[in-house]
């Protein structure tokens, strides 16, 4: 390795040493001045791997996805560089790597895997070379950070067009705008999508964010809805419709918010396994992530005994035991992703203590706007259920006024906007034994980690 | 009998860009909780209708591409009669691409391609090449009274305000219509154009009922409606005014 690039290496160790020591945590800074140093830093460090590199990307479910890949090929035997807290840009994904090398510039692993941010897929397919990428799908989500939807797929494909020829995309078949990106014959595509016929509601989706053909406009028909724009689409007007997936979701049958079994078969053969993680939304991950593995040559075995045993990452959905009771952390970003967390919140009989933490910092969304396209309609429709709503976080009032408006008593409701405080109280009323549903953006969930852990509870993040 | 006020949302599920579904749950709450029953209609592409039926109108923002539909709807289809409920004085709240669509035109980025509006707002929009975007707090007067409006705007488009037309109020934090002239929205007749989502109306309870009171005014006569408990909104408005006051991304 070149003397700057060595340099780069050091440098970014050391600041990674130093914001352990002060617990600061940090993930990203030690990138940002190591690729000021060596700006090829990433591409020397991923061209060791000899299993190659992969990318994760699209706008819900890359953390989650990428999680179960990473355990995957720890089942396996591999060794990944994974920048499991989800530091997905370019900085993010720089400092990670350059913590798997030792101090002459040679990776300790042998495979990449970066959950990649949707802007940064350019830049990160150039350097990362990567032989596998993943689209999970698109949702509006953080509008204010992209401008439009378009640009956003677009700058994804942009990433994927700078793949080697024979590089394979692996893409959600369900997801309109995900699928379109399988249109070039340089690259090879494998299509995962669900073909559970008992599933599919009628219907227009919920949040409509797509759905009219990207070539020439049409509204698309459904025969069948099984998550927002998610589905079996067809363009009545071009004809474009929903690819046949080479990985299927064959059978899922929810059991709440204890997870769901599903039934996946692939070109290599068929597994079943219990997911630990509710939802359709857990489901497409899953899926996903067997597509990337066995299309990596991972055996079926394999991959079925890890995601059987896969438990939920760094807060985005997680249940953390809290002295007497325990809290159910589920991150929160865009309108469908609440809407599946409330309906989850919502199944089960006993009463809910409920803390929503809402902040407005760059990575949480400057514009908290979507709340009002969350169905918070339905969560005050069940009040009886709910022992307390307190909203925090650095727009707790605003929380506060979306859930008057949707018909939430005031008697249930209370605002405190430091998250410590917002979570001391909120223990303090949640009942020996309870649980407590905390409801964070990004930002604010990094509070509620820091805030659990001086309490004693739950380790720091980067040592999940 | 029970007086009503109805609501009709123009293109929902097109035109919702940033939650101003939000816009239309204020209006309809805050009617119930003054005893007034909401009939909320939602009007899409290639339905005609008679919009001075309606005591609000309203339209919401929406991406370049359904923009560009709801433009050639309101020239085949609506434009017309919108116009007409406009001039009328039927109350209308028109967001971002619905507001820039009342202008006269708006030339877009790419190729200088003009895409024509209703007219019935002297106004009109020049695409930019920097997005303006953040927290904003403007100073309007509506009905005599001098009120600060907070929101958070996110356009590319530059609007201008000609002679026949007021602003909505003067920027105090933000960009506003085109980041030159310290001026945001637009009032004429009964009808506000705004940039400003957040949703709008949810924080600024102030704004909402005088809406709803003209529109109630003009179908009953003299109306005053049921002052309502506004803690929680009003906490909300100051707090969203020291949000504006500090940098972004903090």
């Amino acid at each position: 390795m070149s003397p700057s690039a060595l340099l780069a290496l050091w440098v970014a160790k050391a600041l990674a040493r130093l914001a352990r020591l002060r617990g600061t945590g940090g993930s990203t800074f030690p990138g940002r001045v190591a690729l000021r140093i060596e700006p090829r830093l990433l591409a020397y460090l991923s061209a060791q791997h000899m299993r190659g590199n992969i990318t994760i990307s699209g706008t819900n479910g890359k953390t989650t996805t990428a999680k179960m890949i990473a355990d995957i090929f720890v089942a396996a035997g591999w060794r990944p560089a994974h920048n499991r807290t989800g530091a997905n840009l370019i900085y993010g994904i720089a400092s990670e790597f350059a913590q798997r090398a030792n101090l002459f510039g040679r990776m300790q692993t042998d495979v990449g895997l970066a959950e990649v941010d949707e802007a940064t897929m350019p830049l990160a397919v150039k350097e990362l070379a990567p032989g596998v990428a993943l689209v999970t799908n698109f949702f509006r989500d953080q509008l204010d950070r992209f401008g439009e939807l378009e640009t956003t797929v677009s700058l994804v494909r942009k990433g994927l067009e700078q793949m080697a020829s024979g590089s394979t995309v692996v893409l959600n078949a369900d997801d309109p705008l995900a699928a379109s990106l399988g249109e070039s014959s340089r690259l090879r595509n494998v299509f995962y999508g669900i073909e559970d016929r008992s599933m599919g509601m009628e219907g227009r989706a919920q949040v409509a964010d797509i759905k009219r053909c990207p070539h020439c406009g049409a509204e698309y028909e459904y025969s069948g809805v099984f998550y927002a724009h998610l589905g079996r689409y067809r363009c009545p007007s071009c004809g474009y419709k929903r690819p046949e997936p080479q990985v299927k979701l064959l059978t899922y049958r929810s059991e709440g918010a204890r997870g769901s079994f599903c039934s996946v078969s692939t070109p290599e053969g068929t597994i079943d396994f219990s997911l630990k993680l509710p939802g359709v939304y857990n489901a497409y991950n899953a899926l996903g992530a067997v597509a990337c593995a066995s299309t990596l040559g991972v055996p079926l075995d394999t991959i079925r005994d890890a995601l059987s045993r896969f438990t939920s990452s760094f807060g985005r959905m997680e249940l953390v035991p809290v002295g007497t009771k325990q809290a159910f952390i589920a991150l929160v970003k865009n309108p469908t992703g609440f809407n599946e967390v409330i309906r989850t919140l919502l199944e089960g009989e006993e009463e809910k203590n409920i803390v929503i933490a809402i902040n407005d910092r760059y990575a949480d969304g400057t514009d908290v706007s979507w709340l009002w396209d969350v169905d918070f309609e339905r969560l005050a429709s069940r009040q009886q259920k709910i022992r307390f709503v307190i909203t925090s976080g650095i727009r707790a009032e605003d929380m506060a006024v979306r859930l008057k408006y949707a018909g939430l008593s005031l008697g249930l409701l209370s605002i405190e906007k430091d998250v410590k405080k917002a979570l001391d109280r909120a223990l303090g009323y949640t009942p020996d034994g309870g649980l407590l549903y905390i409801l964070p953006t990004y930002t604010a969930m990094l509070e509620v980690r820091d805030a659990l852990h001086r309490m004693g509870h739950a380790r720091q993040f980067w040592e999940v | 009998m029970q007086k009503s006020i109805r609501i009709c949302h123009l293109y929902p599920e097109l035109m919702n860009l940033y939650g101003d579904r939000g816009n239309v749950i204020a209006f309809s709450r805050r009617a119930e909780w003054m005893g007034i029953r909401p009939e909320v209609t939602a009007v899409s592409l290639s339905e005609s209708h008679d919009f001075t039926k309606y005591d609000l109108l309203f339209i919401g923002g929406g991406q370049d591409k359904e923009q560009k539909l709801i433009c050639i709807d309101f020239q085949q289809v609506k434009g017309k009669a919108i116009a007409d409920a406009i001039l009328s004085g039927v109350v209308t709240l028109a967001v971002c691409g619905g507001y820039q669509l009342l202008g006269k035109y708006y030339r877009t980025g790419q190729g200088d391609e003009v895409l024509p509006g209703i007219g019935v707002l002297d106004a009109w929009t020049v695409a930019g090449n920097k997005r303006l975007i953040g927290n904003v707090v403007i100073e309007s007067t509506l009905g005599g009274e001098t009120r600060t409006i907070v929101g958070f705007e996110n356009h590319s488009g530059k609007t201008y305000l000609g002679e026949s037309v007021t602003p909505l109020g003067r920027v105090r934090r933000g960009f506003g219509n085109n980041g030159e002239d310290g001026y945001e929205g637009c009032v004429y007749k009964n009808c506000v154009g705004t940039y400003l989502h957040g949703s709008l109306l949810p924080k600024n309870p102030w704004l909402t009922d005088y809406l709803i009171q003209t529109a109630l005014v003009r179908k009953y006569g003299d109306f005053s409606l049921v002052p309502l408990d506004d803690t929680i909104e009003d906490l909300a408005h100051r707090a969203a005014i020291s949000r504006a006051a500090q940098r972004p991304g903090l």
